[in-house]
């Protein structure tokens, strides 16, 4: 198996007026072909920061402070905006953005944003780009009647297909989906994931990078989960190793335990008391140790590394894969 | 005083559609029928979930329950008293006894006031709290209840300087200030993470125990309502299509909209990829509330439907033991 993305101590900081949020710090981890890598954890842990790194796209005040985003066996952090949009971002990675089907522009039909979407990234006749946006459309499972329409006339689930079709374009090879179905009900939300999935077997959508907060849909779709603490990564695994008593992190299993369970009754949910760290000052040692019930000394003095602890099962915990 | 703290009769809420100019000429109103027809009652102490998809008329439910809307029909019996029609000052007693919680904590409070302003307002508005004194206690109880503690460091924080869960707290004090005996909760947890999630669901059940409130828990999550609630209802199109204790209605689904339901509900385990969920429910969208499908109202996206089901009535809620009832004709034979 091919890598199609490599990222390497990757670092993104927001440089703001009281100081630097260290969203993203010190992050390596790799995709391979055809695979679909589930990046989770609460909010603000630095998922959605994620994601637009690897478009080399950060949000003001943000910069990408360091490490290497190899895409294709290009490293994509010093190219310039202008080379990054011509020959990158969209052609190789694109994304779908956490809560883009509620920013469509009203006063366009669909057909005229798509048609914008097509031409800004690509110069093609307009018979051309209403080929491939019918093309999409159908691999979406929306009706061509769509492209005359307004984005307030469709429902949620109807818009989120219209922005995962523009994002398949130009036919990258990886597509970061950031929370594509947490403000959706369970029926659509099902209905998109089975969408997803059936691209992945149409071969219409190559590797993916899917984020979420909850792990119970994570479970439907990657066949990788990173969970993210604090912008870091807490463990790395496959998903049997992380659905599974093989999950190691005290932080993952955690967040196992506070995952509701429809056939299961239980009279106590647990949860994770506190709350997540401040990333303008993140606490000394282990980002988590503050809440965790397992810490020891070691764990507020020094940052635990990423360590395998057993093939693609990755580990950053003081009690896990050491002799005590 | 009665079992029951709530009864809703027949509620129904059309909201008048705009009209063309020959719908004008003509004299024609169409309606979207938002709420339709819902019946159920709570009992005191009791949680009562109320499930179903987006635009299926919860929050209008939940609204009209508050009387922030004025029902087109039907009646809303509260403690035995007949309260649809309530007019000032009786209302402003009814409304400290039913207090509503909402789904985004932050449009919900005004963003330049302090948590002490925000909490002292319906304190003001009810002309409770005689003295500064009085009403600061009034504050810090509410603040300890839902365990914002320090209270005192709280009050002096703006909405934006909480996470998102502490502000779903801060918004359940402002509801708990006027000790009400009742709450409805509109997806309390469905903007915050997971982790926090339980941790508010958890404080929520905590506060049912300590103070005995009653709750009508609105969601479209069915796992945490089942972890939640004792008895669930499931809304389809403005009316409720089944009702019954959790446990009943997610292990033993009568209406085929619930088993839908459940079907599609994520569950944290491996070996799920590349599966292909077929739901029991055809594809394609759900109806408008403007126009309403004859007979059986979840006909149209049913696969279990037959000519029956759309050539006659609409069918009723029909128990099906344990208190559990199901509006499906044909119940019987599809179960
Ligand atoms: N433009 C910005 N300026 C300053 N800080 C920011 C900015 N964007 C994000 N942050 C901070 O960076 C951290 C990570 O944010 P990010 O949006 O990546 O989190 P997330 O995991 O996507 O959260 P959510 O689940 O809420 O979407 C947070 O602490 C956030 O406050
Ligand atoms: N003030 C209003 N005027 C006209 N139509 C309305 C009004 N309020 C709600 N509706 C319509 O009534 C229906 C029910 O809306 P409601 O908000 O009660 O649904 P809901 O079940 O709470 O949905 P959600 O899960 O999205 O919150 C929807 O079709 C909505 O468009
Ligand atoms: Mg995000
Ligand atoms: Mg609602």
């Amino acid at each position: 198996m091919t890598n199609v993305l490599e990222v390497n101590n990757l670092k993104l900081y927001y440089y703001t007026s009281k100081g630097v949020v260290r969203a993203l710090d010190d992050i390596t981890f790799s995709l391979q072909e055809g695979e679909t890598l589930g990046i989770v954890g609460e909010s603000g842990c630095g998922k959605t920061t994620a994601g637009l790194a690897l478009l080399n796209m950060p949000m003001p005040p943000g910069k990408i402070a360091g490490g290497q985003i190899i895409i294709d066996g290009q490293d994509i952090v010093p190219l310039a905006e202008k080379e990054m949009r011509r020959h990158v971002r969209w052609q190789k990675i694109a994304m779908v953005f956490q809560g883009a089907m509620n920013c469509l522009t009203p006063v366009f039909t669909i057909g005229k944003l798509m048609m914008e979407t097509m031409l800004e990234h690509k110069t093609m006749k307009k018979e051309e780009a209403w080929h491939i946006i019918e093309k999409y459309l159908g691999y979406v499972g929306l009706p061509a009647g769509v492209t005359k329409r307004y984005p307030h006339e469709l429902s949620g689930g109807m818009k989120q297909r219209v922005v995962i079709a523009m994002a398949l374009f130009m036919n990258p090879k990886v597509v970061v989906f950031d929370e594509p179905t947490t403000a959706l009900d369970v029926i659509v939300q099902c209905q998109i994931l089975n969408l997803i999935k059936k691209l992945k077997l149409e071969k219409a959508l190559l590797s993916c990078i899917f984020i979420t907060h909850d792990l119970a849909t994570e479970a439907e779709v990657a066949n990788r989960i990173m969970v993210m603490y604090g912008g870091k990564i807490a463990e790395i695994g496959t998903n049997q190793q992380i659905y599974s008593e093989r999950a190691a992190h005290p932080y993952t299993k955690k967040l196992l335990a506070a995952t509701p369970r429809l056939h299961q009754k239980v009279d106590h949910l647990s949860f994770i008391p506190g709350a997540p760290p401040d990333l303008l000052a993140p606490p000394t040692g282990c980002r988590f140790h503050l809440r965790c019930e397992v810490a020891m000394g070691k764990c507020s003095a020094q940052e635990p590394p990423l360590i395998e602890i057993e093939p693609d099962h990755k580990v950053a915990c003081w009690k896990v894969g050491y002799k005590e | 005083m009665p079992d029951n703290i709530l009864e809703v009769k027949n509620l129904t809420k059309w909201f008048p559609l705009r009209r063309g100019i020959w719908q004008f000429l003509r004299g024609q109103q169409r309606y979207a029928r938002a709420v339709d027809g819902v019946s159920f009652v709570i009992e005191r102490g009791e949680i009562l979930g109320l499930i179903g998809e987006s635009g299926c008329g919860k929050t209008t439910t939940g609204k009209l329950i508050m009387k922030l809307m004025e029902a087109s029909s039907g009646e809303i019996i509260f403690n035995g008293e007949n309260v649809t029609h309530l007019r000032r000052p009786e209302l402003q007693k009814y409304r400290r006894s039913v207090q509503m919680i909402f789904q985004d904590p932050y449009a919900s409070m005004n963003p330049r006031f302090k948590i002490r302003s925000v909490l002292q307002e319906p304190i003001v508005i009810h002309s409770l709290g005689r003295s500064y004194n009085e009403r600061e206690a009034m504050i810090t109880k509410a603040l300890e209840e839902v365990k914002l503690m320090p209270a005192t460091d709280f009050m002096s924080r703006f909405p934006h300087m909480l996470s998102g869960g502490q502000r779903q707290r801060a918004a359940t004090a402002r509801a708990l200030i006027l000790t009400p005996s009742m709450l409805v909760a509109d997806e309390p947890v469905s903007m915050i993470d997971l982790s926090t999630r339980a941790e508010i669901l958890q404080m929520m059940k905590t506060l049912h125990k300590e103070l005995n409130l009653t709750y009508l828990y609105i969601t479209h999550d069915l796992s945490t309502a089942r972890y939640f609630t004792d008895r669930i209802a499931v809304m389809y199109l403005g009316k409720i299509v089944e009702i019954g204790a959790a446990e009943d209605v997610v292990e033993k689904p009568g209406h085929p909209y619930t088993r839908a339901l459940i079907e599609a509900v994520c569950e944290p385990v491996t070996g799920k990829l590349d599966l292909i969920k077929h739901l029991p429910i055809k594809e394609g969208e759900i109806p408008s509330p403007a126009n309403i499908p004859k007979g059986c109202r979840f006909h149209t996206r049913c696969i279990h439907a037959k000519p029956e089901c759309w050539e006659q009535a609409e069918p009723d809620l029909i128990e099906i033991g344990n208190k559990h009832k199901v509006a499906c004709r044909r119940y019987n034979e599809i179960k």
